[in-house]
């Protein structure tokens, strides 16, 4: 059997008074997509950000493929990671967020190259040609010289993929990626998610609104509430069958507001 | 009839020092500005605490103050400085303390999901800082540098206290030699104007140049 390459075991996370997350454990497997689903306030789009390391917890551990995420071994104890291994950890893992945050002075190629060289020590002409190949993928291979005030939502949303891609992540973190786009907007880009999940072997994790393309893509689907997870299951049976109260209750919403599922 | 042309040589003299304070003094304030703004913004305590001592201590005192302590005080603890070297010293410090806030204010104002999209990437602090917040928030200082850089011409006229002949203290000896108050004072006012409109005209070129392509950003 192998080991799940996300491990999350009892951590909890409060703003203030609220609390968010309240000992949430749960386990990803490698390769696996999943769709991460419930009310605003929920903690899922939380959990993506303490994932990504822009949220620190209050409690618990966090594994990412073996390894300790916010913690380090050292002469067997575990202490709390410093910035570097924090550095090193986050190589595994990508993110794109809800309002694209493309840098809005760099070209879209400009976008796209700039952490692998940074970062990598990539040398430009790779790094570039390596971009082409990404942003050709996504469908804006045209407007590699554009800056991103000339795009589309769609067309950033695609552009920040492409970006996050650049880096190779094991694990890409997707966090309501077309909740900020018009309506015509939205297909593109779940159009693109549909090519990495079939043609890459990256495992997704996805916070989103969109039913019915949680349905056909994810692997599993997780619903949360009050930072639980109040159920868990293969598409079919959260979507056609949801035994809770609660989840009936929220997808019953979710189509009376005129959602697909 | 006074010979005026001798006049105005002289006074394009004093131009040219006050030209040369005024470049000199930016160029401190400038490098000054970065250090402390930057050092406000820093993890570390010390660096904050030093940082933010010189901002309150230079916009604390008058720039009068400052400048006679570069020229006359400094001497005392075996620092000698020429008049032209205690005006940069003072002028550049003064105005760095205050474009230093500038530099932090326009760091702040950078949005959250852009450093959260360095972390994102990975780029670390200074990446981060260096390629993607700094270059943004550059945009944001320039109108406020521009504010700066005039308000440091203005203040070169001080250092005629210290017997350097700028265009303040060529006036004042045209004025004592010729008994004419007007006119010489007249002219170093059109200079003066005419200067700050340089300054302002040079600002807002930049400023239009590095804002290509990030519409809604700036204007």
């Amino acid at each position: 059997m192998t080991a799940p390459i996300i491990k999350i075991d009892g951590i909890s996370k409060s703003f203030g008074t609220f609390k968010v997350l309240d000992g949430l454990s749960m386990q990803v497997m490698p390769r696996e997509k999943l769709a991460l689903i419930g009310p605003s306030g929920s903690g899922k789009t939380t959990i993506l950000r303490i994932l990504m390391t822009l949220e620190r917890i209050d409690s618990g551990h966090i594994q990412i493929d073996g390894e300790q995420l916010y913690h380090m071994e050292r002469n067997g104890q575990l202490l709390t990671a410093d910035e570097r291994h924090l550095a090193r950890m986050r190589q595994k893992i990508g993110m794109v967020f809800q309002l694209f945050n493309l840098f809005p002075h760099k070209s879209v190629i400009d976008n796209v190259t700039l952490a692998p060289i940074l970062t990598k020590g990539m040398p430009r002409a790779a790094a570039e040609k390596r971009a082409m190949e990404l942003l050709d993928m996504v469908g804006m291979a045209d407007k590699a010289k554009s800056m991103p005030a000339q795009l589309s939502g769609g067309q950033k949303q695609r552009v920040a993929i492409a970006r996050a891609l650049a880096l190779q992540p094991k694990i890409m973190l997707f966090d309501e990626v077309t909740s900020a786009l018009d309506p015509e907007l939205v297909e593109e880009v779940l159009n693109v998610l549909w090519r990495l999940c079939s043609e890459t072997d990256m495992t997704m994790l996805l916070v989103t609104h969109e039913m019915g393309f949680a349905h056909d893509f994810a692997d599993r689907v997780l619903f949360f509430d009050r930072g639980k997870i109040v159920e868990e299951g293969k598409p079919d049976e959260i979507f056609r069958h949801p035994k809770q109260e609660r989840t009936q209750g929220f997808l019953k919403k979710i189509i009376a507001a005129g959602h697909r599922v | 009839m006074t010979q005026w042309s001798g006049y105005f040589g002289l006074i394009l003299q004093g131009a040219l020092v006050t030209i040369e304070l005024t470049l000199m003094g930016s160029v401190l304030a400038l490098i000054m500005a970065f250090l402390a703004g930057l050092g406000r913004l820093s993890r570390f305590f010390v660096l904050r605490a030093l940082a933010t001592a010189y901002i309150e201590f230079f916009r604390g005192t008058s720039i009068f103050v400052q400048l006679f302590w570069a020229y006359f005080v400094l001497p005392f603890i075996g620092i000698s400085l020429t008049p032209l070297q205690a005006g940069v010293l003072a002028l550049g410090l003064n105005v760095g303390a205050y474009a230093a806030e500038v530099v932090r204010g326009a760091i702040q104002s950078i949005g959250r999901e852009q450093y959260e999209a360095c972390t994102a990437l990975n780029l670390g602090r200074w990446h981060g800082m260096r390629h993607v917040i700094l270059p943004q928030a550059l945009l944001v200082m320039l109108p406020t540098f521009g504010n700066n850089a005039i308000e440091l011409l203005k203040a070169t006229a001080v250092v005629s206290l210290i017997s350097l002949a700028d265009l303040t203290f060529q006036a004042q000896v045209v004025r004592s030699q010729t008994g004419n108050t007007m006119v010489p004072f007249a002219t170093i006012l059109v200079i003066y104007f005419a200067l700050a409109l340089i300054i302002s005209w040079g600002v807002r070129s930049l400023e239009r140049r590095m804002a290509r392509g990030l519409d809604g950003v700036r204007i």
